[in-house]
């Protein structure tokens, strides 16, 4: 038993192409955060900044530049990068530090300000980096491996393109109910039909596009919480923040060949289900006690295997929850209430807090038109490159 | 472009993809693994080049209809002709290898679970270099019986 946390403030800056710099989306999303909260910056005794790049200086940054944009107050501060886990493991560094009694209360901020088209390695000649070899030597995008997981679950289990086209139409549908969110919307199979392939057999519309952006959570103890007035706040209960293990037998990204199984079985599970099977674990819950998930819908097609990873349905039926409706706003245990990154987009650093944001104002009820009524539990589900396994149990 | 991952100077038929064997647990690795074994129950043995299986069974496929961004080497005064990717499954090796398709092979060409052999290719070529590679393409159908 590690005990729960406080979410005590979300806060976002609206997501889209605004041309902008990540500190200054960052800054807005951390103050609407505090303001949310009810407390002062100079009341934060812990930053914990979630890195991207900062132009003019060939490093990750987030937590000082944060800390700077918003008043030097001499708080600890914390920078990480875990690529797109990077937002979980800034909200379990913080979870860390307040259940270990280092600070009281933490600013947890991640902000982008992503490169339009498809993400690419940093410059440079770089042989030893996977993720530059992969470019280097195959021209392998995000969005091929997006097709090569979709194209195998169609030879798998019969998926079709109109189911993967069914997943944005959700999330479209959801996403225009969402101030937040870049794209707000509706959109038709036809719409998702008539856009130009990507990544055989993937579309423009099923694969979701770079934004800017930025999400902030202010964590506390559960004592700091009931001192500043919140006797019943959203919990966190629990995050994972787990590897694989060996050997990791589906192909990933940015990897050009899997673990050979030569020596070991591989583990019946996949990397993405122990995901959430360790946090699952952690909080004591089940897939049975979910009101709303948040996954991370990189692609239309990844959405379906995340139902599967999340214990939603078995393996292989992904598509049909969709079909059923089960996962829409108004169904069984609706995914990806916020409109998902395909209303959103990505912003690297941000998007496993905004999911966090989306968790807490559904479990607080206020969510406006997207809110899933009665919402008690809910899941994040992502996942980083290079292993970084990125799951978020919160609770109310 | 990255040394030892095939044999050179070889023909069509015996090109091969190298990777590296663990002397101690077996596992096999690509990219080549020259430094340490992956395998967390393995003390680690001496890594010793392998060549890897030169047919295998597609795991999956898909193509590239935009160009991939730099360090992909393309010429932007070229229109973009799409290439096809292609996941394979190496049975002896218990492995999968991503790599391209042979060059006019379209994903309509290919079905998950049909048998393919890798095959040299180029990447890549200017005035002065020409970057090669490995290709995956299907196995040529059994030869019909010769007929006089």
């Amino acid at each position: 038993m590690t005990g729960d946390v406080a979410v005590l403030g979300a806060g976002m800056h609206p997501w889209g192409k605004w041309g902008r710099s990540f500190v200054e989306y960052g800054t807005v999303a951390a103050r609407a955060a505090l303001a949310d909260a009810g407390i002062g910056w100079q009341e934060v005794q812990s930053v914990v900044g979630a890195d991207t790049v900062r132009g003019g200086y060939p490093g990750y940054v987030a937590g000082a530049t944060f800390a700077q944009a918003l008043g030097w107050q001499g708080a600890r501060v914390t920078s990480v990068y875990a690529a797109c886990a990077s937002g979980a493991q800034a909200v379990n560094t913080a979870r860390a530090q307040i259940l270990s009694g280092m600070a009281d209360v933490a600013l947890v901020v991640g902000a982008d300000a992503a490169p339009k088209g498809f993400f690419a390695p940093v410059g440079g000649d770089r042989p030893d980096d996977p993720d530059w070899l992969r470019f280097r030597v195959l021209g392998a995008t995000n969005p091929a491996y997006f097709g090569l997981y979709a194209r195998r679950r169609m030879a798998l289990y019969g998926d079709t393109v109109e189911d993967f086209g069914q997943v944005k139409v959700k999330n479209a549908a959801a996403g225009a109910l969402n101030p937040n969110a870049r794209y707000r919307r509706a959109v038709t199979a036809e719409d998702v039909a008539a856009s130009a392939v990507v990544a055989d057999p993937l579309r423009l519309l099923d694969i979701c596009a770079t934004s800017d952006g930025a999400a902030a959570l202010v964590l506390c103890s559960m004592e700091f919480a009931r001192r500043h007035g919140a006797a019943n706040p959203v919990r966190i209960r629990a995050v994972s923040t787990v590897t694989p293990t060996f050997p990791k037998a589906v192909l990933d990204l940015p990897d050009i060949a899997t673990d050979s199984t030569v020596a070991v079985a591989p583990s019946p599970d996949s990397f993405r289900a122990s995901i959430a099977g360790a946090a699952y674990e952690e909080a004591g819950v089940g897939p049975g006690d979910l009101s709303l998930a948040e996954v991370y819908d990189l692609s239309t097609a990844l959405e379906l295997e995340w139902y599967e990873d999340i214990g939603l349905c078995g393996t292989g039926e992904g598509a049909k929850l969709v079909q059923e409706g089960a996962t829409a706003l108004g169904g069984r245990i609706p995914v990806n209430a916020s409109g998902g990154l395909a209303s959103f987009g990505e912003a690297v650093p941000a998007q496993a807090i905004a999911q966090v944001c989306e968790l807490t104002w559904q479990l607080r009820g206020t969510a406006g038109e997207r809110q899933v009524p009665g919402a008690r539990v809910g899941l994040t589900a992502n996942q980083g490159l290079f292993g970084h396994g990125s799951s978020v149990i919160a609770v109310r | 472009m990255v040394a030892g991952w095939f044999t050179v100077d070889t023909d069509q038929e015996d090109f091969r993809l190298l990777g590296t064997r663990c002397s101690a647990c077996a596992s096999v690795f690509f990219p080549r693994q020259d430094a340490f074994c992956r395998n967390p129950a393995c003390q680690g043995g001496e890594p010793a080049e392998v060549p890897l299986s030169k047919r295998g069974r597609v795991w999956s496929y898909t193509d590239s209809r935009y160009r991939p961004p730099a360090p992909y080497m393309s010429d932007p005064a070229v229109a973009w002709v799409p290439y096809t990717l292609v996941a394979v499954e190496l049975a002896a090796e218990g492995i999968v290898v991503l790599g391209q398709a042979a060059p006019g092979l379209t994903t309509a060409d290919l079905v998950v679970g049909m048998e393919v052999e890798v095959v040299p290719g180029v990447l890549h070529e200017d005035a002065e270099t020409a970057w090669t590679t490995w290709h995956w393409q299907p196995v040529p159908a059994a030869p019909a019986e010769v007929r006089s």
